[in-house]
């Protein structure tokens, strides 16, 4: 393996601290991943040196907060292979991407009778905004369900698929299964029917394959600090095609062109859907974490993690009596389980007390959890610094755990 | 029947002889395990103390002035902490009970470690009996 595992978790300074005198196992990458040096240094530095609004200052610092606040739109544009700078949207996250699309793509493009679809696997971030739209617009909501693998059942998609298909929303990974969703071909069967797409990328983004163009996606969002850049910050790409044709998310600042009593007038992309004051110091970190990960082999991250995923899938089914959710065709970064008779929240709680980090609960997928008939499960998810050792000292302290309570 | 007060210094006392915080779990394991079973009659959709994580069952009853609770969860750890608020006031005169300090959480440490007391209920339970202990004293249950 030719990726620096040493040298990656040194540059990540809180992998070297300790939980309850032990040392830390950080298994929740799903929820956030941790920040490298140069994150945190790049956050620093504009506090300290340049920090001042953006886009109407006529003064030095002004210029370079504006400089470096756009440069970061680049930097994303290229990770993304985007097209143009202004395809790239800043947002608080994710959610607000999609959110910011429910509304205008809605608005301009939905009307009464047309049908939006979601699948089962969703984050309850990209599955309410679309009925709270389905609601506003009375359009009908269309969910597609998962199989027993935790693979959509793209036959069911095909037969939902219809002229009045305005647009389809999944996510590339499932962030409560792992499952890795054929984005492409999905995004294929969609245009083929005349309908837009929206690929949630939040966990895929800092973990496989992430080119918009390659993929066709219409609609394409992800947040800072799942791809170990800071919170508060996401991106929302959109073709310009569609994004010149909706009507702006938020009125304010920034997004005018001109203002009159009669009537206002607003500006160009991508400035049209920043309303206000933005996030300024979000994209300096988050094109810091883009910046950090094209240091490292991106192939390289997908094979050292796919290979951390199968030995920790391995190592797990080791353990009588624990069932294990993520067995998709393809699948990625998470690892979710139970074992019979065991609360979740036991064995996350217990667990804890071994310095290890994991998530437990419906992880905002409660659909997921219905369809499997569980409350909850108890996800361990990886980032590229975690190591084989972490997976031992996980499955070692289940076997531990599971004792404590009896089993 | 000791004193609300007396009870919670029982409590922090026993949880100073446990150090380690796998101790501590491990004695709030078994303390749910060890608690009298809820009567299947009282696992009912009304007294489901809605958490976050856990599901908390908590039957009340007044007699006289006094506060009685019951209660299960489908986590040990939790069933674990119902325990100890049952040992604190059941039984116990309803107007104590609404003027009592919840002092042990607090000294044991419980508190901190349990990070966000909404994942487990734990304060929609403590509500919950304080709520009853007011309808109890003022005779409307």
């Amino acid at each position: 393996m030719a990726i620096n595992i040493e040298k990656i978790r040194a540059d990540f300074p809180i992998l070297s601290t300790e939980i309850n005198g032990k040392p830390l196992i950080y298994l929740d990458n799903a929820a956030t991943t941790q920040k490298p040096q140069q994150v945190i240094d790049a956050i620093l530095d504009y506090y300290q040196h340049y920090n001042s609004n953006i886009h109407r200052g006529t003064h030095h610092l002004s210029n370079l907060a504006t400089q470096a606040h756009e440069a970061a739109r680049d930097t994303v544009k290229n990770y993304i292979n985007a097209a143009h700078d202004h395809e790239i949207i800043f947002t608080r996250g994710t959610t607000e991407a999609i959110n910011l699309v429910a509304f205008s793509f809605g608005e301009a493009f939905v009307d009464p009778g047309d049908e939006i679809i979601v699948t089962e696997l969703e984050h309850h971030s990209n599955f309410v905004p679309w009925q709270m739209m389905c609601e506003r617009r009375r359009a009908h909501f269309r969910v597609v369900p998962f199989d027993e693998n935790g693979d959509l059942r793209l036959d069911i998609l095909e037969n939902l698929l219809n002229e009045k298909t305005r647009l389809v929303a999944f996510n590339h990974i499932s962030n409560s299964l792992g499952t890795v969703n054929p984005a492409k071909k999905i995004i294929k069967m969609a245009h083929d029917a005349g309908a837009a797409v929206l690929v949630d990328a939040a966990q895929s983004v800092q973990h496989i394959e992430h080119d918009v163009r390659e993929l066709d996606a219409d609609f394409y969002a992800f947040s800072g600090h799942k791809i170990y850049g800071p919170t508060g910050i996401g991106v929302l790409y959109g073709k310009e095609s569609w994004l010149e044709a909706m009507p702006p998310y938020q009125g304010g600042g920034e997004m005018i062109d001109l203002v009159t009593i009669e009537k206002t007038t607003y500006n160009q992309l991508p400035f049209k859907f920043e309303a206000g004051t933005p996030n300024i110091v979000g994209p300096i970190g988050l094109a810091a974490a883009i910046k950090y990960l094209n240091t490292l082999n991106f192939d390289e991250i997908m094979a050292y993690e796919d290979e951390i995923l199968a030995y920790g899938l391995a190592r797990l089914r080791e353990i009588d009596g624990l069932t294990i959710y993520s067995n998709a065709k393809r699948h990625a970064s998470i690892m979710a389980f139970n074992f019979e008779g065991v609360h979740h929240f036991d064995l996350g709680t217990l667990l804890d007390t071994k310095g290890i980090a994991v998530r437990t609960g419906h992880h905002c997928t409660q659909p997921i959890m219905t369809a499997l008939g569980i409350e909850g499960t108890v996800r361990a998810s990886l980032a590229l610094y975690n190591t084989k050792e972490e997976i031992d000292i996980l499955v070692d302290a289940v076997r531990k755990v599971l004792k404590m309570l009896g089993k | 029947m000791d004193s609300i007060q007396a009870i919670q210094k029982d409590i922090i006392e026993d949880f100073s002889f446990l150090p380690e915080w796998d101790e501590r779990y491990a004695y709030l394991i078994e303390l749910g395990q060890k608690m009298e079973p809820l009567p299947e009659k009282f696992r009912t959709e009304e007294n489901i103390v809605r958490g976050c994580q856990s599901t908390v069952w908590l039957h009340s009853e007044c007699n006289g002035g006094t506060v009685h609770f019951k209660a299960d969860s489908d986590s040990l750890i939790v069933k674990g902490l119902a325990a100890l608020l049952m040992r604190v006031f059941s039984g116990q005169p309803a107007v104590d009970v609404l003027n009592a300090d919840l002092l042990f959480f607090e000294e044991t440490g419980l508190n901190k470690h349990l990070s966000s007391q909404r994942t487990n209920g734990l304060m929609a339970m403590i509500e919950e009996i304080r709520a009853f202990a007011k309808k109890c004293q003022a005779e409307e249950v």
